[in-house]
């Protein structure tokens, strides 16, 4: 494929093209996936979450402006929400990397989540594929702003930096289940800020309580906008990098991550196949119709379903 | 299912008033664009840099500074110079009347000026974007 050999050889608008087509087509999306794949797997990926606001998009500026100085290849795919009316965007984490435009070893691409609600969008496992087999040492995902439960981030990357800042809540919210659980750096930003300690050592306590971790994840006070801390913060990634590295846990996460993207991708197809066979009856519109009269219950209309596609 | 119209909102130069920008994003927006905003103080490499990275199908500008005459034509070159000059190029702000002719000769393919309706913008970019 034309578009895919002038990426290999470095061509920006190219990658930016092969993303929008495993954005926007899926049959076409599916053939760049396979041809690149056997490329791919090099790069090392990091997730930077945390909630809206809290430094995410500043703070990737500042770690690519350090990874730049040991002359590695970045990229990033930065996602912002997609309305659920109207189906637009506003992207605009790209306005704090900006400076990095110009630079033709850095590749950004803005993403909405089009519909998706785990943090990511759909195809953002794809483009981080094409930017892996672009040739970036590095790929930042930057996810939408976080609240409590988008956890998808921590199957897409091999690096979870979670960005927190102080001010949101007492150390009941630290001890809650799901964002807090996932990640492997937390970095408490805007630590000029009043309670920006306190936010730290809330985040410490809430690890002293967590038994079975493999490794303690390390929390540093970074001030972005200021690029302050961010070398011990760069430290800390590669550490994690090491790590995972040296104990075959970075395998082990890939091939769970792997497991959870297989089952996606099945689970896309049988409903598309559910879609195909109900639609002579209908469609799911019909059994939601029994549904409401309660002619029928749930599960015996799921049966049905399931017999229809030839799975029971 | 159509394909989502992408559109790099910027301010070129050095002009600090993005009211106009922020609600023409908006509006975008609430037309069911993706709309990637760059912020303020962006230089014409760095507007096509970023509309080439994101794949956009329209760059909009808007500039109330009055070097229009500058910037516009900067981008549209370097747009020609990468082989992307199949992007819209829109302009919006404070823009003299006689000045639109020679913009859109240059490639600018529409200007909107104060006082434009919102609906108006998107409907030119709904019929003008290369399907």
């Amino acid at each position: 494929m034309e578009l895919i050999n002038k990426m290999l050889e470095g061509d920006k608008r190219s990658c930016a093209k092969l993303i929008s087509i495993i954005e926007n087509d899926e049959k076409g999306g599916e053939k760049i996936v396979k041809e690149i794949y056997p490329m791919t797997g090099n790069a090392h990926v990091i997730g930077i979450t945390g909630p809206p606001g809290g430094g995410k998009s500043t703070l990737t500026d500042k770690l690519i402006k350090h990874l730049r100085k040991k002359d590695k290849k970045i990229g990033v795919i930065a996602v912002d929400p997609t309305s659920p009316f109207s189906g637009g965007a506003i992207l605009g984490d790209r306005i704090r990397m900006n400076d990095h435009a110009l630079d033709p070893d850095v590749f950004i691409r803005s993403m909405g989540t089009r519909g998706y609600l785990g943090g990511l969008s759909k195809q953002t496992r794809n483009a981080v594929k094409v930017l892996d087999a672009y040739g970036c040492d590095y790929i930042f995902i930057e996810t939408v702003g976080v609240g409590q439960s988008e956890v998808d981030i921590v199957k897409a990357a091999d690096t979870v930096v979670m960005v927190m800042v102080p001010g949101l809540g007492d150390d009941i919210q630290s001890i809650k289940a799901g964002i807090m659980e996932i990640g492997d750096i937390f970095a408490v930003n805007k630590s000029d800020l009043m309670g920006s300690q306190r936010t730290a050592t809330e985040i410490k306590m809430m690890l002293d309580l967590s038994e079975n971790l493999d490794r303690r994840p390390p929390v540093v006070m970074v001030t972005a906008n200021r690029n302050e801390n961010i070398d011990k913060l760069v430290e800390e990634i590669d550490a994690h990098i090491a790590y995972m590295e040296e104990t075959g846990n970075l395998e082990k996460r890939r091939r769970s991550n792997f497991e959870d993207e297989l089952l996606n991708l099945v689970e896309i197809e049988i409903k598309k196949l559910i879609k195909e066979k109900t639609e002579a009856d209908g469609g799911i519109k019909t059994y939601a119709h029994q549904l409401l009269s309660r002619d029928i219950d749930p599960y015996t209309i799921r049966d049905e379903i399931l017999e229809k596609i030839n799975l029971k | 299912m159509s394909k989502t119209i992408r559109v790099l909102v910027a301010k070129p130069g050095l002009d600090g008033h993005d009211r106009g920008a922020k609600m023409i994003a908006r509006s975008l927006r609430d037309a069911g664009m993706e709309v990637i905003y760059t912020g303020l103080r962006q230089s014409p490499e760095q507007i096509v840099a970023a509309a080439i990275q994101e794949d956009v199908d329209v760059i909009g500008m808007s500039i109330l500074s009055g070097a229009h005459n500058h910037l516009f034509p900067k981008v549209i070159n370097l747009l020609k110079e990468q082989n992307a000059e199949d992007i819209l190029v829109i302009g919006g702000g404070v823009i003299p009347e006689e000045d639109i002719p020679k913009l859109k000769e240059m490639g600018v393919k529409a200007i909107f000026t104060p006082g434009t309706q919102t609906k108006d913008t998107v409907e030119f970019i709904k019929n003008n974007v290369k399907k």
